[in-house]
């Protein structure tokens, strides 16, 4: 207890590296897979090797991809941006489904009014079909963050700071308090991730916050 | 004018959902597109504006092939209503009804102005203006979807089964505030229904289709209840289409027969004084429901009548007349002015011994472009 105490300002220091390693390629990622997902939903022939393949991204394990990283980009083994990469990588691996499906979900009449009222593929995606889209979407990002927020600790494996090197540093000298300031930092962090996208969520959707009309099947008299 | 000129549609797996169509929907009246499921008929509308391409023929409005012109621009200029409304479930009933105007650039301010007064125009209170559609009930938004599609004032209107998914209640409204709308607006409109009976209330033409997209008969309504061309059509126009004629059936010179009346709120003897048959009630001159003598034992209030009889206009068509006299607990028909103001009562032999003057089929031609 002392041990945290006396370090609250390194753990309050890792505790942001790591809010950027791990939130920085949630924005990152979604931005790769709106495209993406909406290229799977244009083009049915495309569903398939798109959600199937960015997928299996998530099957690489962290270590190899955060090792493989600098050899892709030419960075150095110890810059962030490797890390930033690599997570991205993984927000890909688990929105670009989401957004597809999400995107999928919008009620064809819907689809059909807009392009009869003259948007085209790109405006309608932008105006109709994403606004639409966020609930499914927040709710994606929701298990991304969570998932980052876990895997970015292990990139102490590799000296770039952020919580995970309190695991490590505990580890190797056989003590627990790092351990548990790590553990407890981890999980304040992927909550206030989680509230943060559930609250944004909230102020995109208004529509979703108004009570629905009495199912009275029929009309009062005008 | 809407022109079809040899329409085909063949989809990729070698379905012929529209086979060599010609027709003509003329500028300013309604043109009803009628048949079973999968008879082509959605996939006919939206050739219109290009969300589906013909594999063959031409389609062309006012003399301009739509196959030329920039589908973006097409579809700004036609209005487009379907069967659940459509309408975007993340804006508000005023934002919805502004699309176009907003894509074709009008600022908010006029957008929005134009939208309140398309709201009126369908009969929608102002309240409902800032409500997202889930806060709406089928028919008012059923309503929006017409707002919407009239807010750039598009001379075309493409309807596909708008009216099918709200009751029958709702239903008739709808489509009798549709057609005072299109007395005032005169557009020219394509409208899809698999309903005959809905087909031969709103068209001004009908186009009867056949699976395969087929156009089996194409005439004024009238004429298609009195003479179908050929099995399928009399099937598919159904069984009581004598009856229902009648409705396109001018009404005969019919001579009223005085109806002896009582006022609202008068006495039980007084009612009795008239006859011991059933009293017609009038309120300032009309007609408001029948009484029965016997049953009376207080002044007659509103809560007292029976109000089965349906009442007809002396020149509104033979099957309203046929109707309230049918209808009627005295077996007299109500018939009224075109104020609404009482004329008298015919009885329902009187309507059919009259039945046999008159020509059985409706004189008049398919309608030319209609100036309204
Ligand atoms: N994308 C498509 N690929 C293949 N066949 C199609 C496609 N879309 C429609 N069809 C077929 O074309 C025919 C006409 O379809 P359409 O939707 O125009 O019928 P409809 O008259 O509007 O029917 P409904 O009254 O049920 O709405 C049907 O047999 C339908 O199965
Ligand atoms: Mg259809």
């Amino acid at each position: 207890m002392d041990w945290i105490l006396g370090h609250l300002d390194d753990i309050g220091g890792y505790t942001v590296q790591h809010a950027w390693l791990a939130g920085l390629p949630l924005l990152l990622g979604l931005a790769v897979a709106v495209p993406l997902g909406w290229l799977a939903r244009r083009r049915s022939w495309l569903y398939t090797p798109i959600v199937a393949g960015t997928g299996l991204l998530y099957t690489i394990p962290s270590l190899a991809l955060f090792i493989l990283m600098p050899l892709v980009l030419g960075t150095r083994i110890l810059d962030e941006e490797n890390v930033i990469a690599a997570m991205t990588i993984y927000t890909v691996a688990l929105l670009t489904r989401t957004v597809a499906d999400a995107l999928g979900a919008v009620p064809d009449d819907v689809v059909a009014a807009a392009t009869a009222m003259g948007l085209g593929p790109v405006r309608r995606l932008l105006t109709v079909e994403l606004p639409m889209a966020v609930p499914v979407i927040a709710a994606g990002l929701r298990v991304a963050a969570v998932s980052n927020v876990s895997i970015v600790s292990v990139a102490a494996l590799i000296g770039v700071p952020q919580l995970g090197v309190l695991f490590t540093d505990g580890f190797y000298r056989d003590f627990l308090d790092p351990i548990v300031a790590g553990l407890v930092a981890s999980a304040l962090l992927a909550l206030l991730f989680d509230l943060a996208i559930v609250a944004l969520a909230r102020v995109l959707t208004p529509w979703h916050r108004t009570p629905a009309a009495a199912r009275s099947g029929s009309e009062a008299p005008s | 004018m809407i022109r079809f000129e040899g329409v085909t549609k063949e989809y990729a797996d070698g379905t012929t959902a529209v086979g060599g169509l010609s027709l003509n929907a003329p500028t300013g009246a309604i043109t009803v597109l009628v048949g079973p499921s999968g008879c082509g008929k959605t996939t006919s509308l939206r050739m219109v504006n290009r969300m589906i391409e013909p594999t063959a023929g031409r389609i062309t409005i006012d003399g301009e092939d739509t196959a030329t012109m920039d589908p973006a621009r097409l579809r700004r200029g036609i209005g487009y209503v379907i069967q659940h409304a459509g309408l975007f479930p993340h804006r508000t009933v005023v934002d919805n009804v502004a699309t176009v105007p907003r894509l074709l650039g009008w600022d908010r301010r006029k957008a929005r102005d134009r939208s309140m007064e398309l709201l009126e125009r369908v009969g929608l209170p102002a309240e409902l203006a800032r409500r997202y559609p889930h806060q709406l009930s089928g028919g008012q938004q059923q309503r929006v979807g017409v707002a919407r599609a009239l807010a750039a004032d598009p001379p075309v209107m493409l309807m596909d089964e708008p009216f099918s998914a709200v009751d029958p209640v709702v239903r008739e409204q709808l489509q009798d505030e549709f057609l005072r709308l299109q007395a005032e607006l005169g557009k020219t409109i394509l409208f899809v229904t698999h309903d005959i009976d809905e087909a031969v209330k709103l068209g001004d033409q009908v186009a009867v289709l056949r699976v395969g997209g087929r156009l089996a008969q194409l005439d004024a309504p009238g004429r298609l209840l009195a003479d179908p061309a050929d099995d399928f059509v009399a099937e598919f126009v159904g069984r009581d289409r004598g009856y229902r004629g009648l409705a396109f059936r001018p009404a005969p010179p019919l001579e009223p027969r005085e109806e002896p009346t009582v006022p609202l709120g008068a006495a039980p003897e007084e009612v009795r004084r008239v006859t011991a048959d059933w009293v017609l009630v009038v309120d300032a001159g009309r007609p408001v429901g029948w009484v029965e003598p016997r049953a009376i034992d207080a002044p007659v209030t509103t809560d007292r009548l029976h109000r089965g009889g349906t009442v007809a206009r002396l020149d509104g068509s033979l099957r309203a007349i046929l109707d309230a006299a049918l209808s009627s607990p005295s077996g007299r028909g109500v018939l009224v002015d075109d104020d609404g103001l009482l004329l008298g009562t015919v009885t329902a032999s009187a309507v059919v011994a009259a039945l046999d003057g008159v020509p059985r089929t409706d004189p008049v031609e398919p309608p030319e472009p209609v100036e309204r």
